[in-house]
């Protein structure tokens, strides 16, 4: 089982190629991939199209990969707050597929289960319908959307143990669970590798059938993008 | 005068009732957890992935994994929740969500509702504003009655692109509280300064003033 275990970030996208579908956790910077997006970064691997919640920043989470210009297309929900997205963007040099998020989720989630479309009210009526096929469920129209399927998943758990089941903790836990399960090839990376058995089964999120590398991820900046505190 | 954001806040606290799960969106809709009676058991949704918000953390309590969906440091409540984002959305277009509150550049009388984009300018996307009008039990529009030039946000027909159609129950704007009918704009509540022909005369859709329509109580 420990065949799944791999020492670092760069071993662990062996495989990665150009114009590659990849599916990434997280939520703006919570919970991302950190040392799998430098690593991708570092691949060179271009033409990619990138599944993931937001776009990071200019200088962190996927922002890196826009500043090399290995992104070809982004399929997100939200993507503000970005400076070299913008530019690409409205230079038609990135191609944007904007998701409503419970239907990126959603989406994320079917392709990972093998379904490979669901119908959904979310956008009905609004730019998200266009050529999409419409079917009228009790009363109520709905939209089909597609399951997307990545070629890598990447994905950044608390604690993994050495058949790939994660925990994750608190909201960084938001897109991984799915993106976890719709990878071709799913690649964990934790802040905490434990032995197998280590790990109370109860309290697993992502069983280890849907990781196939994992690896102990270093140098966490965990990085705040709107530090918000009260006063006593 | 027209209300302040406070005050749009504080009306629409006045909706939530006891047991509610809500999900607020992000500017004057954040504000309405401030004016929420603390005897009422809430439970605000982020919908990154937390049941139970709260506050902002105390300097020394700030955590990197605990954020809500502004990207924000903040708290979790007792007996709070984590969970995925699928799951998230689960409770969002599963109907489990009980109130949403949102803002909006544009609503119509026809309930729609337009909030993500405006053509030419840079788009930053829907987020999860359409899973948010789509599924949520009721929702509730956040908003300034008109813009920097005086035209009426609410109006006939949303001119901007939709993030829901036909999906908004009730609007709190600076200029009164307004319901959304088969047959149009109700208005129920009118700014203490204004009267309801001001308030009409500022809507672009058409308003009904219901017979019982009064003066909103801040």
């Amino acid at each position: 089982m420990s065949r799944k275990v791999y020492p670092n970030a760069i071993l662990a996208l062996a495989g990665v190629k150009d114009d590659m579908t990849m599916i990434f956790g997280g939520f703006g910077l919570c919970g991302i991939p950190e040392n799998c997006i430098v690593a991708l970064r570092n691949s060179g691997a271009k033409n990619l199209t990138c599944v993931s919640n937001n776009a990071g920043i200019d200088d962190f989470g996927l922002g890196l990969l826009l500043q090399t210009r290995q992104i070809k297309k982004m399929i997100s929900s939200y993507v503000g707050e970005n400076a070299i997205f913008e530019k690409q963007f409205m230079s038609g040099e990135l191609e944007v597929e904007l998701v409503p998020q419970g239907t990126l989720a959603e989406r994320i989630r079917a392709g990972g289960a093998g379904i490979p479309g669901f119908y959904t009210p979310t956008g009905v009526g609004t730019l998200v319908a266009e050529g999409k096929e419409v079917k009228n469920f009790n009363g109520r129209d709905c939209i089909l959307e597609k399951g997307i399927v990545g070629d890598f998943a990447f994905v950044k758990a608390w604690k993994g143990d050495k058949f790939g089941n994660l925990i994750f903790r608190k909201t960084s836990r938001n897109f991984n669970p799915m993106a976890a399960t719709a990878g071709k090839i799913t690649v964990a990376e934790v802040e905490e590798l434990v032995e197998i058995g280590e790990l109370d089964p109860d309290q697993i999120h992502t069983p280890g059938v849907f990781v196939q590398r994992i690896f102990q991820g270093q140098n966490y900046q965990k990085r705040i993008e709107h530090r918000t505190v009260r006063k006593v | 005068m027209p209300l302040t954001k406070e005050q749009i806040a504080q009306r629409i606290a006045q909706e939530v009732e006891d047991g509610f799960t809500v999900n607020l969106g992000i500017g004057i809709p954040t504000l309405v957890a401030n004016f929420i009676p603390p005897h009422l058991n809430v439970m605000l949704q982020s919908e990154n992935g937390l049941l139970g918000m709260g506050p902002f953390p105390l300097e020394k309590d700030i955590d990197a994994d605990l954020i809500n969906a502004g990207k924000q440091t903040i708290t979790a409540v007792p007996g709070a929740s984590y969970f995925s984002s699928a799951d998230s959305f689960a409770m969002i277009r599963g109907g489990h969500v009980d109130l949403t509150v949102l803002g909006a550049m544009e609503v119509d009388e026809t309930g729609s509702i337009a909030n993500w984009m405006v053509p030419g300018k840079m788009i930053k996307g829907m987020g999860g504003a359409m899973d948010l009008v789509a599924g949520a039990r009721r929702v509730i529009v956040a908003m300034q009655h008109r813009d920097k030039d005086g035209q009426s946000k609410l109006r006939k027909k949303c001119t901007l692109p939709l993030t829901g159609l036909h999906c908004i129950n009730k609007i709190v704007s600076d200029y009164g509280v307004i319901d959304v009918s088969k047959n149009g704009f109700i208005l129920r509540e009118f700014a203490p300064d204004l009267s309801p022909e001001e308030v009409v005369r500022a809507t672009e859709g058409s308003v009904r003033i219901a017979d019982d329509v009064k003066p909103m109580k801040i």
